[in-house]
């Protein structure tokens, strides 16, 4: 399995950092039964008090299911790999890569949460902190989309998404340096 | 000394600093600190000429205590702090390693270039020690330097952080190599044991962090100060400078690094201290930090250039200088590469080979430099006079050539530029959002690494620091989501006020605090409510449909557009106090309600220009007003006389509106005169009858009496409260009128010029609408005044003013005044016609 991944996803991607995921997703795995659940990731302290943790959690879970072996695992983690030189070159006639700036954006978006109510507000009451009230909340929930909208539908396309992105350097700034 | 010839700088320095700025285009090829040095030497040359001796130079005391400080203070205290800990790894290494490199090849290679016989000059007497000692002090890049030059360039975010951040913290390893050598020198090579090069080790880590720990304790003490300075507002900047003073002072005297203290206590306590102290205050840190930065710096370059005049300290050796100058390039550049390989390895975005050409060729050296070698000792360092000129030539060469090639290079080479953009709330919410989301994938694969203790510590930061050393009340509302939409309103708010309110869309002003807004009726638009600047441009339209709450909205807006009274206050000086200025503050209020006018009337303008402008409408409400005693008199001017000052009547024409949409709708000079105005004018002046067409010119617009109160006016509800209310005006006065209707006006009074003859009620609809007021209940008085084109009612002063204060005093005498708002026949007599063509005023006669 370990093989099957790395020659499907990881083709620059060492053995020695697959083997280390492996063995965080086993320790992970407090079922061992080869996936992991919802509870599995729920588990993690730090996660419980990430504001955007259960979106991060629900990112590992393709559509409807509830559990996610270790290849699902590896291919959401692979969002976050950076993009390497050598790869931009060769990208140009082949299927999109997964760390691709758009991939990324989507994978930020796992839900299409973009399109009606953005950041919920109960998320961004959860990023902001606790001492801000309810109404100025909205309008700062408001003036998000407002901002992004171009349409007038007062709803965010991923186009428009894309577009207020498109001075933020997403390729930097979502990578991790582990994920070579 | 120091003093006076700092002065002396200061005062012939400016000058040139404002030809300097003035001439764009020599400053837009030459850096600043290129034409300071140039500017310097010309100024040591001509002091050199007169008094035949170098006067003044650049004193190391004098760099050290009172030049670099503020320097150092300024760029720490402004230094973005997120770019500096995220390449925090990539600073340090170059800051160390490449120090200590560039010192030990650069001595080194001198050394092997002086054994080899090149240095032809036999003053040159220096051993390996004196060589390193001068590697040590000639390696370091120098923070001023580096900053003048890049400040200029605008290369990207990252590349400028590393270059300066190395340039902050090389100081800790410049300082405690110059200490070691310096000290070997001393004790002669034979008297050296090893112990003494563990001893250099050891000191360089007890000077870098123990000036750090210095920095750290006293950001820690600026910020819980600056927690409790809410009574002594006007001291908070005083704080700042002088506790980030004292931790310079107190790391000098211990030897420790003062330069990482400083630093660092800006950089650390800035978050703090800024959320801490009052917007004026910040603005004081602000601009006083980066006045004397940007002082001493030019003080700093005028020096070295008159300094280098002084020829007595020289002593020159071509091998020397073309080594060194030769060894500290290539080094530089050696070293920058091996350092990017091997970070590059680590890091998520690796550095390219064009990011590598500047960081080599920004390698500038400084007054740093200069100063440190000034203050080696002659008697131990046989060689110090060629180090000095050495120094100065490496230091020119750099600042001048380096500084005055490398916007081209960046330029051919086609460097990242910084983009500066306008931040935007969904740029700021998406960070955020990216370091959650790394964070959390970190806490997933289990990786404990930048993200993960980034969190961590912004965790400790929000559970105890910030509790500790913020105000409540700040770190209530401390939140960087929050502070960008925060500046973002103001910011809409005050292009909005700027362009006079004309250029903006209203789809565009629709702030988000609507919603919330509309429902309550009548509220004022310009509502101190915590979500910052609300322009609600809805209000009106909203409330438009009924009538009487139109009526309850317009009653509001002249409650709250009557001023407070206005006192004088007895000015009073203290100097560690600012009493809060009782001028500034109607000063404000007068501001606040015009521009909640402005801002009112505007809308009201803008929903009539794009609503139906047509006549149907005018002439419907013609046909009402005929049916009904409704007067739906477009313009008003309300003459009242505030009830607390008997010298001064206040006119209220509303009115200019329309006639400056007419005229010119994108003017935005006319600022005073836009909207309502207030004229405030000596009321015996006004008795005399003397109210010159001057003082009438201020309200051009046609002002008509206030009409009689629809009977609706009479069931709304705020008719209970008589006791507050001091003016009566039926809605419909105030309403704007379209500019088809005003042009309709100003026909009709035209002809009514023309004809000159008592006017009849014949003149159309709209010149009905008009001129009803006067023309239908008192044709007798405005069939006097026509011939004039004016009618103006006056009262003798004691009437006026008895009647002021009755109008205190019983509120229903008021109300019926304005029931029946024209004269009684009785005061016809008295009316004095004024020069002005449609001028109508109207005193309430209160004594009625």
């Amino acid at each position: 399995m370990l093989i099957c991944v790395s020659s499907f996803f990881f083709s620059s991607v060492s053995h020695s950092q697959i083997t280390r995921l492996y063995s965080r997703f086993t320790s992970l795995d407090k079922g061992e039964n080869g996936t992991l659940s919802r509870e599995d990731f729920q588990r993690i302290p730090e996660l419980a008090i990430n504001p955007l943790g259960d979106r991060i959690i629900n990112a590992f879970f393709p559509e409807g299911e509830d559990q996610v072996n270790f290849r699902g695992f590896m291919r959401t983690l692979a969002h976050f790999r950076p993009i390497e030189d050598n790869e931009k070159s060769k990208d140009q006639n082949g299927p999109e890569p997964l760390n691709s700036r758009s991939n990324k954006l989507h994978c930020k978006k796992c839900e299409p949460s973009y399109r009606s109510n953005y950041f919920s507000f109960f998320v961004l009451r959860m990023m902001v902190g606790v001492n801000i009230s309810d109404e100025q909340l909205g309008s700062i929930a408001d003036r998000t989309i407002q901002e992004a909208d171009q349409d007038g539908d007062s709803a965010i396309s991923f186009a428009e998404f894309v577009k207020v992105l498109e001075k933020v350097d997403v390729e930097q700034k979502m990578s991790i340096r582990f994920l070579h | 000394m120091l003093c006076p010839c700092a002065y002396l700088a200061d005062a012939l320095i400016l000058p040139f600093l404002l030809v300097f700025h003035l001439s764009r285009k020599v400053t837009s090829i030459v850096p600043e600190s290129c034409l300071l040095i140039l500017l310097g030497l010309g100024l040591g040359g001509i002091v050199l000429a007169v008094a035949k001796k170098a006067e003044y130079q650049l004193e190391p005391n004098m760099f050290f205590l009172f030049l670099l400080p503020p320097i150092v203070l300024d760029s720490g205290y402004f230094m973005p702090s997120r770019l500096f800990f995220d390449n925090i790894g990539a600073i340090l290494t170059y800051a160390v390693v490449g120090t200590l490199w560039n010192s030990f090849t650069t001595g080194a290679a001198l050394w092997g270039l002086h054994r080899a016989g090149l240095m032809a000059d036999p003053g040159v007497e220096a051993g390996l020690m004196d060589f390193l000692l001068f590697g040590s002090l000639i390696s370091a890049v120098d923070p001023v330097a580096v900053l003048a030059v890049f400040e200029e360039v605008h290369v990207n975010e990252t590349l400028f952080i590393i270059v300066f951040g190395e340039s902050l913290l090389n100081d800790a390893v410049t300082v405690v190599l110059y200490k070691v050598f310096n000290s070997f020198v001393e004790l002669g090579p034979a008297h050296i044991h090893a112990t003494d090069y563990v001893k250099g080790v050891v000191s360089f880590f007890l000077v870098s962090l123990g000036g750090t720990a210095v920095g750290l304790l006293f950001a820690f003490l600026l910020a819980l100060i600056t927690r409790f300075t809410k009574r002594v507002r006007i001291i908070e900047p005083l704080f700042v400078f002088l506790l980030a003073y004292v931790a310079y002072l107190a790391a000098e005297m211990v030897s420790l690094s003062s330069i990482l203290a400083v630093t660092f206590c800006g950089i650390c306590c800035k978050k703090y201290v800024e959320a801490n102290i009052s917007q004026k205050s910040r603005t004081t840190v602000k601009y006083t930090m980066k006045t004397l930065a940007s002082s001493s710096e030019t003080i700093i370059f005028m020096f070295l250039g008159i300094s280098a005049v002084d020829t007595s300290k020289w002593a020159w050796d071509t091998a020397l200088v073309l080594g060194t100058l030769f060894f500290i390039l290539l080094f530089r550049a050696v070293g920058v590469v091996l350092q990017t390989y091997v970070l590059n390895r680590f890091r998520l975005i690796p550095l390219d080979r064009i990011d590598q050409v500047v960081m080599s060729y920004g390698g500038l050296r400084g007054a740093v430099a200069f100063a440190l070698v000034i203050l080696l000792d002659r008697a131990k360092v046989k060689a110090k006079d060629y180090f000095v000129a050495t120094t100065i030539v490496v230091v020119f060469f750099t600042v001048i050539v380096q500084g005055l090639t490398i916007k081209p290079l960046v330029t051919w080479l086609k460097v990242k530029r910084s983009d500066h953009h306008k931040p935007t709330l969904n740029e700021e919410l998406h960070e955020h959002a990216f370091d959650h989301i790394l964070a959390a994938v970190e806490d997933i694969v289990g990786h404990h690494g930048y993200h993960y203790w980034r969190d961590k510590w912004e965790q400790f930061d929000k559970k105890y620091l910030s509790q500790l050393l913020m105000r409540k009340s700040a770190y209530r509302l401390r939140d960087e989501i929050w502070d960008v939409y925060y500046k973002l309103n103001i910011r809409d708010a005050i292009s909005f006020v700027d362009q006079g309110g004309h250029v903006l869309s209203a789809a565009k002003l629709a702030l988000p605090s609507m919603p919330s807004l509309r429902e309550s009726l009548g509220r004022p638009c310009w509502t101190p409510s915590g979500s910052g600047a609300c322009l609600d441009l809805q209000v009106i339209d909203t409330v438009r449909s009924r009538r009487d709450k139109e009526d309850a909205a317009m009653h509001h807006v002249l409650r709250g557009s009557l001023y407070k009274p206005r006192r004088r206050y007895k000015a009073s000086y203290s100097r560690h106090f600012i009493s809060p200025d009782k001028q500034e503050r109607q000063d404000k209020e007068i501001f606040r309600q015009n521009m909640k006018r402005r801002l009112e009337t505007f809308k009201s303008t803008k929903h009539n220009v794009c609503s139906s402008k047509s006549k149907a409408r005018l002439k419907e409400k013609g046909r009402k007003k005929a049916s009904a005693p409704q007067p739906p008199a477009p313009f008003l001017a309300l003459r009242f006389g505030l009830p607390q000052d008997a010298d001064s009547e206040v006119l209220w024409g509303v009115g200019e509106v329309s006639e400056e949409e007419e005229s010119d709708s994108s003017e935005t000079e006319r600022e005073d005169d836009e909207g309502i105005v207030f004229i405030a004018r000596a009321t015996d002046e006004v008795l005399q009858g003397k109210t010159t067409p001057g003082s009438l010119d201020v309200c051009p617009s046609p002002c008509i009496i206030p009409p009689s109160p629809t009977l609706a006016e009479k069931e709304l509800p705020w008719k209970g409260d008589q006791a507050d209310l001091a003016v009566y005006v039926s809605s419909e006065t105030t309403k704007i009128v379209p500019v088809d209707m005003q042009k309709a006006w100003n026909q009709s009074i035209s002809s009514l010029e023309s004809i000159a003859s008592p006017p009849g009620i014949e003149s159309g609809p709209q010149h009905r609408r008009f001129a009803c007021p006067v023309l239908e209940e008192q044709p007798q008085s405005a069939s006097q005044a026509m011939p004039e084109q004016s009618s103006c009612f006056q009262f003798p002063s004691h009437v006026s003013k008895s009647g002021r204060s009755q109008s205190d005093s019983s509120p229903d005498g008021a109300e019926q005044q304005e029931l029946q708002p024209l004269m009684a026949m009785e005061e016809q007599g008295r009316m004095l016609p004024t020069a002005e063509p449609r001028w109508l005023m109207f005193n309430r006669p209160s004594h009625l």
